[in-house]
């Protein structure tokens, strides 16, 4: 089944003004420059796609978005105001939220206390204010069970899942907690068939919602499943963006893979990629 | 960190023994070896180790290093470590005396300055720390050096060339805030406990235990504020996240500055408040006070289930080992061993406690 008829694209109007702007964001690691002046925006209820090769600088370009790096050069600006994050919980208290690449999970720790790392709920007051650990775990499980998965139990340690399984906490934490913008760094790298479908189908649940979703994926058809909009980054800078209709996959996957040699490898491989 | 409530019960749950279940507990290790040990010396010592005083007696050496161990222990939880905190205990113990000593402040101001410059320490100790990325073990042990030789160099100051400051208990006697920190609780229930005979007297009807070694107290109130911070609040949360991986943890919106920060100058802290209690307990303060008391700290630590990683561990844990070293240390004095045997018992519990904890992290882990 094609997943591309399986989602109502929303027409997110086009005059929708974007909750965040990354204007001419440049990155330089000492004297690595990863990204060299890149321009993006995510506009309310759309999903706006962020490809490219291995190194192109997709994970550095969001972590610069969710306050991990401060970009060299650029500015950001949501809602029109120039921000400037100086560590990952402002992007959050922005309404920001990420799934990293590398997930950001503490192995050691459960399920719930990596749930809700950074932003536990709490009852009590004064001296004996507490993590709501009832709260805290219903919600960790209930997220969790929307996902597909069904936990063991919610203080199994993140060390003892699966691949799969840690990547949907990570998504579902997210989903959680994404208030206004949503990014998803390759969150579907490691999960099976039915939970691939239940993130594109998040993806667009959250979308419909009004929240923005950056979704970066090396997967065409996943892209193509619940993209508006796709920008390609190469060697550190766009290639162009393109509205969803405007491409077809087969320039789209050209494009993500830089250009010419995609022909050339599909021709021995025999059309198989 | 097993937060308890069971919600959905899958089949490919095996259901866990209670014995499973306690074996996940990072404390589990430390209160099995007190009872090892507490089994070993009512078998080899003299019935007097177990009477109330004998107990008084191995507890309030196990308290002055337990207060130290807690907060080596929440600092290794962290992530990070403090060489320093037993040159520490010198160092604070020399502001402690110069305050009432040499400047006469009466202990209302002292204590608050003395703990103020340890936690100004401690926050410098993590500011290097964090800035630079150095290890902690690194910048810490500078700083057991310097902190050590600051001692030495201060007391002679203030000593007129002696490196003993002495006076300490002229100095603050009828202090109201005395009583906090120096001799013992809870004197009057203990002497109305003589008259009925729970509490057994001198001849001259005095009880033998005068009351509850205010240490003592501290200690206990510590580690079950460390224990229901680490495992009740976000903050607990944060120091668990930020020891496990500091990357994760501030990508995910854990200040693991502020809480690494903090926790150096809570290690601190307990280095001050040792060498405020024992510097008005002894009168006097000088330049070997807390003398490889960093090591035995993170022995007690490790042997209370932290990880020399970080990450995981407990107060609790950290509690119990510092009462198997008093136990130890004094125990080995109601027996015929000859008592350097101490060093080697140590090295050997500290082995075991390691391998221990080792197999239990890949338990928990599922380290495949
Ligand atoms: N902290 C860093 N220090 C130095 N170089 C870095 C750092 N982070 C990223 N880079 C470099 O920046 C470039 C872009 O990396 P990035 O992780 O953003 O790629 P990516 O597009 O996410 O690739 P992938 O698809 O493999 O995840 C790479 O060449 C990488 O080596
Ligand atoms: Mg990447």
């Amino acid at each position: 089944m094609d997943q591309e008829t399986k989602f109502h694209h929303g027409t997110p109007a086009a005059d929708a003004k974007p909750i965040i702007e990354m204007h001419d964001i440049e990155k330089h690691f000492g004297n690595i420059i990863a990204l060299a002046g890149v321009s993006f925006d995510v506009r309310p209820g759309e999903c706006h796609c962020l490809l490219g090769d291995n190194g192109a600088g997709k994970s550095t370009f969001i972590k610069t978005m969710s306050g991990v790096h401060k970009p060299t050069k650029g500015t950001i600006t949501i809602d029109g105001q120039a921000m400037d994050f100086s560590s990952p919980r402002d992007a959050m208290e922005a309404g920001i939220a990420t799934v990293f690449q590398d997930l950001a999970m503490i192995p050691l720790m459960s399920v719930t206390r990596n749930f809700f790392m950074g932003r536990e709920p709490v009852i009590g007051s004064g001296p004996f204010k507490r993590m709501d650990i009832q709260t805290m775990n219903e919600a960790a499980v209930e997220e969790m069970h929307k996902m597909g998965i069904n936990l063991r139990g919610p203080d199994q340690a993140v060390g003892t899942l699966s691949g799969g399984e840690r990547q949907t906490v990570a998504i579902a934490r997210a989903v959680y907690f994404g208030a206004r913008v949503l990014i998803l760094d390759e969150p579907t790298s490691a999960l099976g068939v039915r939970q691939t479908s239940n993130v594109l189908a998040t993806i667009d649940r959250v979308r419909k919602q009004g929240v923005g979703v950056v979704f970066i994926s090396h997967n065409v058809r996943h892209a193509l499943a619940v993209g508006d909009r796709f920008t390609v980054l190469n060697r550190g800078k766009t290639l162009g963006t393109a509205t969803r209709g405007e491409i077809t996959p087969e320039e789209l996957q050209d494009m993500m893979a830089g250009g010419q040699e995609m022909a050339q490898l599909e021709g021995s491989l025999e059309g198989t990629v | 960190m097993a937060d308890t409530p069971q919600i959905v019960l899958d089949e490919r749950l095996k259901k866990e023994g209670i014995g499973a279940r306690l074996i996940k507990r990072p404390e589990l290790g430390a209160i099995a070896g007190v009872v090892l040990v507490t089994l070993f010396f009512l078998i080899t010592a003299d019935g007097a180790m177990f009477t109330l005083s004998g107990i008084m007696n191995f507890m309030t050496p196990a308290a002055q290093l337990g207060i130290l161990a807690i907060g080596a222990a929440m600092l290794m939880i962290g992530g990070e470590f403090d060489l320093s905190i037993g040159s520490m205990v010198a160092f604070a113990g020399l502001i402690f005396g110069a305050c009432t000593v040499t400047l006469g402040l009466p202990l209302l101001l002292a204590i608050p300055l003395t703990l103020a410059v340890a936690a100004g320490i401690g926050a410098v100790n993590g500011t290097i720390v964090l800035k630079t990325g150095l290890p902690s073990f690194i910048v810490t042990l500078a700083f057991l050096f310097i902190l050590r030789g600051a001692s030495l160099v201060g007391l002679k100051l203030a000593s007129g060339g002696s490196t003993q400051l002495r006076g300490v208990r002229d100095a603050v006697e009828g202090d109201w805030l005395a009583p906090f920190f120096s001799g013992d609780a809870f004197g009057p229930i203990f002497a109305w406990l003589a008259q009925v005979g729970v509490v057994e007297t001198f001849n001259n009807g005095t009880p033998k235990v005068p009351g509850i070694p205010v240490e003592i107290l501290w200690f206990i109130l510590l580690a079950l504020i460390a224990t229901f911070v680490l495992l009740r609040t976000p903050q607990g949360n944060w120091i668990f996240a930020s020891g496990g991986d500091r990357n994760a943890a501030s990508n995910s919106g854990v200040p693991v500055r502020k809480v690494k920060i903090s926790l150096f100058m809570f290690a601190a802290i307990c280095g001050a408040l040792v060498a405020i209690i024992t510097v008005m307990d002894s009168g006097s303060t000088d330049a070997r006070r807390g003398f490889m008391k960093e090591f035995e700290a993170i022995i007690a630590a490790v042997i209370g289930g932290c990880l020399l990683t970080g990450g995981y561990g407990s107060a609790i844990g950290a509690f119990f080992g510092a009462i198997i070293f008093g136990m130890v240390t004094i125990g080995l004095t109601y027996t015929n061993f000859d008592q350097d045997w101490f060093q080697v018992f140590l090295g050997g519990m500290l082995l075991i406690a390691v391998l221990f904890n080792n197999y239990i992290r890949k338990r928990v882990t599922g380290e495949r």
